[in-house]
């Protein structure tokens, strides 16, 4: 043992120089993370107030490097490592850490719902005399996580980034620590989120048993010239199992509506948005780099979770009575459309992709700002029950418009953003004129249908219902809240009106090659 | 030649301009009423003003020209599935467009003094602008995802006006409007996709998709069940029986410009629509699916006469009544003749204007009586002569009495049935014939029946001396004399719309008569 420890030390290794602008959005938000708990280190309490709007400042510094790298189309995709040149270097690492079109536009998506979550946990934070600064600190964090994730083309760099984005919303969630509801919120989504990772855990042994390298890739060329097709298959499953808890696909979706419930409402946005996303993208990932050759394994099961999930989450949904609860199954039927291209992904690897991204962009737009609205009206009616928002109309008709344009796109009804999000898996899933994906394709359909009829029910309470309590004076809404809601009215206008801004961006070209 | 700013801008400016009053009310406080209301008529004028001017150039372009597309804009909207922002008129849209630039001022114009309960006339103002924009645009879209979402835009303001505005069961009238009509356009969705990936998926173009159709060879197979997608939801928008339960529970408790708008422009978006598109893309399935239309069409005439004869309420009759309009046009259509169409289209303007005018007077009825049971009222003529004669012309209208328009939807319709496009049987539309005949009969026992309950008579003991029932005001003559001026003026001279719109017609059936031989 000691000996090859000591010829490993013998071994000169060159090491090649590092791909600085490749991985400065990571670094500029790990160097920005860590000047702000420096700060708050040294200045405590003086600083606290300017909590909010530095760690804002730190994501839109690290969306510049994304932009620039963007801008730079012809260098990618890049790798972590330079030699002669621009080549990624051969070796252990090579095309384990992607920056190409389609990680850039996630970790655009990351930054910038992470700018409008803290545009939303200003005032939530500042007023309820949490700790506001570690609250802020372990958003970053988490967020690092998912740009890490963005780009992860490798087994252990994906658990690392998925713990890295777990691990503080573990935290966050539990919050309010003086609620009884926020200290179950925490508890359950610990231990379901651990159980997952032990899942995943497992899968990832297992698939990296049968490949000998943990490079989404290598996995990909070794496992289908394998003859241990049940061992395979089986790490698979335990695999999207894994990921499957992380974007709340039924029948792994339990913890969702009690976590999002008794978590901070901003930091539910955060979960329902950006740590879905996160989850979906390490599931994209490793169906679409490591699987390509796994269809007949990973479509069925997919079309049946993608199934399930968009009917049970739309029909529990139904049925609730709370605002966020109900926010939580929509959301959970949401993520039944986002995995559906997956289950008709093979030959269609790209579009699959571009499909579920386009979705997870305009998702983040119009259920970022339905959650805005939320905490808006909470703060008046200090109630999350769907009845509370009765009379709405008359009080705040702003707000009631903006949050009916939500609730349309949620249902994906034109003109608003969410009719091209279901337009595009629509169109991956009748692409190949499979049986499967039409037939998936009509389940779709009618759930969009059951799906418009609760989200109605929160317009026709808001414009058709008189006020509770007959309070009809105009609401307050302060600026960091009212920001937020324009940012996603914009969004999930301009995605609906003008699908081109985000089809052109998400038109991906051979994202499985993952150099 | 088309007037070159025309070309480039009049639709465009035409379909967005009230998107744009829309904009200017929401930033105006909405205490100032006076301005909203202002706000809204100009936009609306405005709005006409450049449709009518578009109207007038086209109608000088000669009726050699009215056959084609003009003032057709192109540009690339979304480019990865070649989705075009590709507007144009022809003869079949004109009429229709003019209808709708028509009828939204006078809606603006009577709501002056007759904004529904709970009021805020700034938030019905804006539906109603948005509704104009939604309809507008699906008139000239001529491709399919644009036609999609201008169809889709329409549902909200709708959805909003019946659920706010609306009567007693607004709520359960609006979610039965939208999910009926969402159910239908989710499936015409799907089978917009399928037409686009059976084509070789680069255009959702109407015109080329229905060369593509006819050049890639799609199986008839295929065709007849991508029609069926659209059949639905056009369909249901219609409605045709026996989707038309939404119908009656949506008119009824709409407010009244609801129910004007509702009837006199958004139920032709699915007869458009039938034209437009399921029979120009796909002629051949439209020749498989044309018996069953017919006779859901006959069903609808008989049905909705029927239902009529058993309704309570006058609003809710004038419902029932368009069914069986309705079913007038969708006959004319299932013949897929030249002249069948002619008649639809025809049908289609003159049940706008007949039929808004008949929920004008139930609105104005309300009014006065606050109640709309035709057993409770009698004797209009006494109390409120200058309106219970226009409600005696209105149903003559309604009726089909020649001379006026709602004969010449009628009629023709009728005797299309007796020799339909080649390839769909002759006798069984022989059969519709007689029974959409029989149709006329029952419409003007309906019809007539209504007006002897109403306005003749004496009124009864409850409204004999109530103050509140005086003769019309001022809002009523602006608004209604246009459409009362139309509906003569069409009945006599009934080419002004059967020149306009048999160019393009006579083109689909053509496309029918090729392949029925």
């Amino acid at each position: 043992m000691s000996g090859t420890i000591a010829t490993l030390l013998a071994t000169e290794i060159e090491r090649p120089s590092i791909d600085w602008h490749a991985i400065a959005p990571e670094l500029v938000l790990l160097g920005g993370g860590a000047l702000v708990t420096v700060i708050d280190l040294i200045w405590l309490e003086r600083v606290r107030k300017i909590m909010p709007t530095l760690t804002s400042l730190v994501f839109l510094a690290a969306l510049v490097p994304v932009l620039t790298l963007w801008g730079d189309a012809d260098a990618l995709p890049r790798g972590l490592w330079i030699i002669d040149g621009t080549e990624p270097s051969a070796g252990v690492w090579e095309g384990a850490y992607v920056v190409d079109n389609y990680s850039l536009v996630l970790k655009g998506l990351f930054l910038l719902s992470a700018y409008v979550i803290v545009l939303l946990s200003t005032n939530y934070m500042s007023e309820g005399d949490y700790h506001d600064s570690e609250y802020y600190q372990l958003i970053s964090a988490s967020v690092l996580g998912m740009l890490v994730m963005s780009s992860s083309r490798d087994l252990i760099s994906i658990f690392v980034a998925l713990e890295l984005v777990s691990i503080p919303a573990y935290l966050m969630a539990a919050w309010r620590k003086r609620d009884l509801k926020s200290n179950e919120a925490g508890l359950k989504y610990m231990l379901m989120g651990v159980f997952a990772s032990a899942i995943l855990l497992y899968g990832m042994s297992l698939l990296y048993g049968l490949a000998g390298s943990t490079l989404l890739s290598d996995i990909a060329t070794t496992i289908d010239i394998g003859e241990s097709k049940p061992i395979i298959t089986l790490g698979i499953i335990f695999t999207i199992i894994g990921f499957g808890f992380k974007v709340s696909a039924v029948p792994f979706h339990t913890w969702a509506p009690d976590t999002y419930e008794g978590a901070p409402t901003p930091l539910t946005a955060f979960l329902a948005v950006a740590s879905k996303a996160a989850g979906f993208v390490g599931l994209l990932n490793v169906a679409i780099v490591a699987f390509p050759t796994q269809a007949d394994v990973v479509e069925p099961f997919m079309w049946v979770l993608a199934a399930i999930t968009m009917t049970v989450g739309n029909l529990i949904a139904l049925r609730q009575t709370n605002l966020v609860r109900m926010l939580a199954y929509s959301g959970v039927a949401q993520a039944g459309y986002m995995l559906a291209p997956l289950a008709v992904y093979s030959g269609l690897e790209d579009r699959a992709t571009s499909a579920v991204v386009t979705y997870l962009v305009i998702y983040a737009a119009m259920n970022l700002g339905a959650f805005a609205v939320v905490i808006i009206a909470a703060r008046k009616t200090r109630s999350g029950e769907i009845t509370s928002y009765g009379g709405m109309f008359n009080y705040a008709p702003g707000l009631t418009v903006a949050m009916t344009l939500f609730l349309f796109s949620l249902a994906g009804i034109p003109p608003v953003g969410g009719w091209w999000a279901k337009f595009e898996v629509f169109r991956v899933l009748t692409e190949g004129n499979r049986a499967s994906g039409i037939a998936l394709a009509v389940v779709a359909a009618v759930n969009s249908v059951v799906a418009a009829f609760y989200y109605l029910n929160i317009a026709k309470q808001m414009w058709f219902m008189p006020t509770p309590d007959g309070d009809n004076s105009r609401i307050a809404i302060p600026p960091a809240l009212t920001a937020a809601v324009v940012l996603t009215v914009i969004a999930t206008i301009a995605t609906g009106v003008l699908p081109g801004l985000v089809s052109d961006m998400t038109d991906f070209v051979n994202v499985a090659a993952g150099q | 030649m088309e007037n070159a700013f025309l070309q480039d801008w009049g639709i465009t400016i035409m379909v967005f301009l009230p998107l744009v009053g829309a904009l200017i009310m929401m930033l105006i406080p909405a205490d100032q009423e006076e301005n909203h209301k202002t706000i809204a008529l100009g936009t609306s004028l405005l709005t006409a003003a450049i449709g009518f001017w578009l109207c007038v150039d086209f109608w000088n372009l000669g009726e050699a020209e009215w056959a084609n597309l003009h003032y057709v804009v192109d540009r690339n909207w979304i480019s990865v599935i070649n989705a075009k922002y590709l507007v144009g008129v022809d003869g079949i849209s004109i009429p229709l467009i003019a209808l709708t630039l028509l009828v939204v001022p006078l809606v603006i114009i009577y709501s002056w003094n007759h904004i529904p309960n709970p009021g805020n006339p700034k938030a019905f103002l804006i539906l109603i602008l948005v509704l104009h924009t939604g309809m507008l645009g699906s008139f000239v879209a001529q491709d399919l995802v644009l036609f999609f979402v201008f169809f889709e835009v329409v549902l909200l303001p709708m959805y909003f006006m019946i659920g706010v505005w609306g009567g007693e069961d607004r709520l359960y009238a609006s979610i039965k409007f939208f999910l009926y009509t969402l159910f239908g356009s989710a499936l015409m969705l799907v089978s917009f996709l399928a037409l686009y990936w059976s084509t070789g998926s680069d255009t959702f173009v109407m015109a080329e998709l229905a060369e593509r159709v006819r050049v890639e060879d799609v199986k008839l197979g295929t065709q007849v069940l991508i029609f069926g997608g659209m059949f639905m939801g056009f369909g249901i928008k219609v409605p045709m029986f026996p989707f038309h339960t939404w119908l009656p529970d949506a008119h009824t408790q709409a407010p009244t410009q609801g129910s004007v708008i509702l009837a006199a422009v958004l139920l032709k978006l699915g007869t458009y629509g039938f034209i437009r598109i399921a029979i120009q893309i796909l002629p051949e399935a439209a020749i498989e699916w044309a018996p069953w239309i017919g006779l859901l069409a006959v069903i609808g005439i008989i049905y909705g006469a029927l239902g009529c004869l058993a309704q309570t309420d006058m609003k809710r009759l004038i419902a029932f009544s368009s069914v069986a309009h309705m079913g007038y046009v969708m006959l004319g259509i299932a013949t897929l003749t030249d002249f069948g169409m002619n008649a639809a289209i025809f049908g289609m303007v003159a049940h706008g204007l007949i039929t808004g005018m008949l929920f004008f007077i139930a609105g104005s009825v309300k009014d006065r009586f606050h109640t709309l049971e035709i057993k409770r009222l009698g004797g209009l003529l006494l109390q409120a002569p200058r309106m219970g004669w226009i409600l005696g012309f209105c149903t003559m209208a309604s009726l089909g009495l020649p001379g006026l328009a709602g004969f010449w939807g009628e009629f023709p319709a009728i005797l299309a049935a007796y020799q339909p496009a080649d390839g769909i049987s002759a006798p069984l539309f022989r059969v519709y014939m007689v029974v959409a005949a029989i149709g006329t009969v029952l419409a003007a026992g309906y019809l007539l029946w209504l007006l002897q309950r109403t306005a003749f008579g004496t009124p009864s003991e409850e409204f004999e001396n109530d103050p509140e029932i005086h003769d019309m005001v001022f809002t009523e003559y602006v608004a209604w004399v246009p459409l009362l001026v139309l509906i003569v003026l069409f009945g006599f001279v009934p080419h002004l719309i059967f020149d306009l719109t048999d160019g393009t017609v006579s083109g689909f059936a053509d496309a029918v008569t090729a392949l029925g031989k």
